[in-house]
């Protein structure tokens, strides 16, 4: 078992033919993602990397039966792109492109949760099921299939995480990237419940940053709701106040959005909570070995 | 991108919110000479800097003369102001705005800003104008009402309304004020606004109201296609060392400790200062050399960390995904061939090939290069290697 993605899900990827959306295509299916076809306006009809290109979602759909999108539009475009599958009735597009414009977004997530479509992004590595299924631009290798779900707001993170999951010997279920723009989709509180319902994830690592209160959210939501034990990390406590980094929603306004207060409120949710990334693996470690 | 307050009135009048007549001066002459063409008897010198709290820092004057106009903008024009926003160091005034005279029978606060949770815009409107709004809101958060405006139906008038009751201004102020707030909601979304904020909006004594104040900030990932918004960008009002690394794709913010970072991803390399810091040492800096690090972008990303004299060590943090990390190994070597790296340089690299890598490394032999296994092993020697101890 896993959350959201599997060996069955069947794949089509926006922006297919170009040089972003080629490459990592060309990845997923390496790790053996579905990928069933993809979309490139004016191009339908031709063939790439060896599978259907068509000029709209909803003749992919039509034809091919996917139901997950990955979305690799430049940022201009996205919003439009991800209407667009909302309407061609795919039910999780995953949107990869970074520098979205924040009221672009919103548009597109709020038309998205009318019709039913669920949205990870943007900005953001993308969704990995260890050893099924990965739709995103994440090094799959790092990846191994274990009893450890994660989410993070950050890439390399992400990547820093797992890769000590698995050192510890652990391995991973599913891994999503929820990305660190202003507006996003899928976070935590809608993605934990999803773990604490899956056989497969024994522990959850959260990885979040500064900025919003997505993280003071998933707190409250642990509390009540999560029963599996939860290792969380915050990046940004020595970041200073009023500066954006590097992520767009990555910024202390006044006195909202620090590291401290988020990591005050996941311990009072009873979360195990590291100072410091390198102490993720160790951690899961600690209190996968305790149960 | 943060704009000056006489540019942000410039847009507030293209959208028909009611703002002062004022021009921008450069010159102690051209301060005088617009306040003559603005007449009256009462202007305002205020310089225009992009941080907030000028008037505190004597960056806002009153002139009942023009005598006084020269002599106020003789004062701004070249001094350093410091405020509660600028740090210590201050900004120095090259611009001041002369502005008429305004009758202030009332100072309110008015702003529209994301609500990230909500997902749409917020309006904000408090009673205690002039003051900061952050202040209020941790002191007496009921002096501020915010309402949510989805932005698929637009500002309605029970938006205004309900701003307008919670300020308890009169009946016969409501429609002027519904028809700015209005205005404002209108020019933050077809300017993609991340932030305006107006402080103090005032109300005259005939009833009008007026933006004495106007601070507003755009979406970085929309400003191309608003060319007029993205013209007035003030590259004197940003940080050299942050705008030369934004040229080159990088991401980076000076801060006051030893050790530089290099690393890829924004999450990682906050969490690199995070472990630096929990392993006792400071963090010089963020910097996010993104996704593709290679010779020329971690040459570059040397340079502008070794600019900061108070760097004593780098620490490289790369976690290689789908770059391989001996590419990124042999990057390093090469960019250490095109910037004279003066400090000793510890090296993390993992994932993709990281074997491969520390072989790279280690046969090159370079003296000043350390390497490390993992994240916490490179903090702890790029600490060790700050205070000049041997790791």
């Amino acid at each position: 078992m896993s959350i959201l993605v599997n060996k069955e899900t069947r794949v089509v990827v926006q922006g297919f033919t170009g040089k972003e959306g080629s490459f990592h295509a060309q990845q997923c299916l390496e790790y053996g993602t579905h990928i069933v076809g993809g979309v490139t306006p004016g191009k339908g009809g031709q063939t790439h990397l060896g599978l259907p290109v068509f000029d709209t979602v909803s003749q992919a759909v039509k034809a091919t039966g996917a139901t997950v999108s990955m979305v690799f539009v430049p940022p201009a475009f996205v919003a439009d792109a991800v209407m667009e599958a909302a309407d061609a009735g795919i039910s999780l597009a995953v949107i990869i492109t970074e520098g979205a414009p924040v009221r672009d977004m919103q548009m597109a997530k709020a038309y998205a949760t009318k019709q039913g479509m669920k949205t990870i992004g943007p900005n953001c590595p993308g969704i990995i099921t260890a050893g099924e299924c990965k739709i995103g631009i994440m090094p799959g290798a790092i990846f191994q299939k274990g009893s450890v779900g994660l989410i993070s707001k950050s890439g390399t993170l992400t990547y820093e995480g797992a890769n000590q999951v698995c050192k510890e010997g652990f391995g991973i279920s599913t891994a999503v990237g929820i990305g660190g723009d202003p507006i996003i989709g899928l976070s935590y509180k809608e993605l934990l419940p999803m773990f604490e319902v899956d056989p497969q994830t024994q522990a959850i690592v959260l990885i979040g940053e500064i900025g919003g209160d997505l993280e003071i959210q998933a707190a409250a939501f642990i509390k009540e709701n999560i029963t599996k034990p939860v290792v969380a990390f915050i990046a940004g406590q020595s970041a200073p106040k009023g500066k954006r980094m590097g992520h767009a929603g990555a910024i202390v306004s006044g006195s909202a959005g620090t590291a401290a207060e988020k990591m005050e409120a996941l311990r009072a949710a009873g979360v195990t909570v590291v100072q410091s990334p390198a102490d993720i693996g160790k951690k899961i470690a600690e209190v996968l070995n305790k149960r | 991108m943060n704009i000056h307050e006489y540019q942000a009135k410039e847009i507030f009048r293209r959208f028909g919110v009611p703002v002062p007549k004022g021009y921008i001066a450069f010159t102690v002459e051209e301060a005088v000479a617009n306040a003559k063409k603005l007449g009256g008897l009462v202007w305002v010198v205020k310089a225009q800097i992009h941080a907030g709290g000028r008037g505190l820092g004597g960056g806002v004057k009153l002139a009942r003369s023009l005598d006084e106009v020269k002599a106020h903008a003789q004062a701004i024009l070249g001094m350093t102001l410091v405020t509660h926003q600028t740090g210590p160091q201050g900004k120095v005034v090259g611009k001041v705005y002369i502005e008429e005279g305004v009758d202030i029978a009332d100072e309110l606060y008015l702003g529209i800003v994301l609500d990230r949770a909500k997902e749409m815009p917020v309006m904000m409107a408090s009673t205690e104008g002039g003051m900061e709004i952050e202040k209020v809101a941790a002191t007496s958060p009921e002096k501020i009402i915010k309402v949510a405006i989805d932005p698929s139906i637009g500002f309605q008038g029970y938006h205004g309304r309900e701003l307008a009751f919670g300020l308890g201004l009169p009946k016969e102020h409501m429609s002027a004020f519904v028809k700015f707030a209005s205005a404002l909601y209108a020019l933050y979304m077809q300017n993609d606004g991340e932030m305006i904020e107006i402080n103090p909006l005032v109300k005259t004594g005939a009833g009008e109201f007026i933006a004495l104040d106007a601070k507003m900030s755009f979406d970085d990932s929309a400003l191309s296609r608003h060319p007029d918004v993205a013209a007035m960008r003030d590259i004197t009002e940003e940080d050299p060392a942050e705008r030369e690394a934004g040229e080159f794709g990088l991401s980076y913010v000076k801060l006051d400790g030893s050790v530089g970072c290099m690393v890829n991803g924004a999450g990682l390399a906050m969490g690199t200062m995070d472990t630096i810091n929990y392993v006792g040492g400071t963090p010089a800096n963020f910097l996010d050399v993104g996704g593709g690090a290679n010779a020329q972008t971690v040459a570059k990303g040397f340079e502008i960390i070794l600019k900061d004299p108070n760097v004593k060590s780098i620490f490289v943090n790369i976690f290689g995904g789908i770059v391989r990390c001996d590419r990124i190994a042999n990057g390093i070597l090469e960019a250490t061939k095109l910037v004279d790296v003066s400090v000793p340089v510890v090296v993390r690299l993992d994932g993709t090939n990281a074997q491969e890598a520390a072989t790279i490394l280690k046969q090159a032999n370079i003296a000043n290069i350390i390497t490390a296994r993992d994240l916490e092993d490179g903090a702890k020697k790029a600490v060790a290697a700050a205070k000049g101890e041997n790791a």
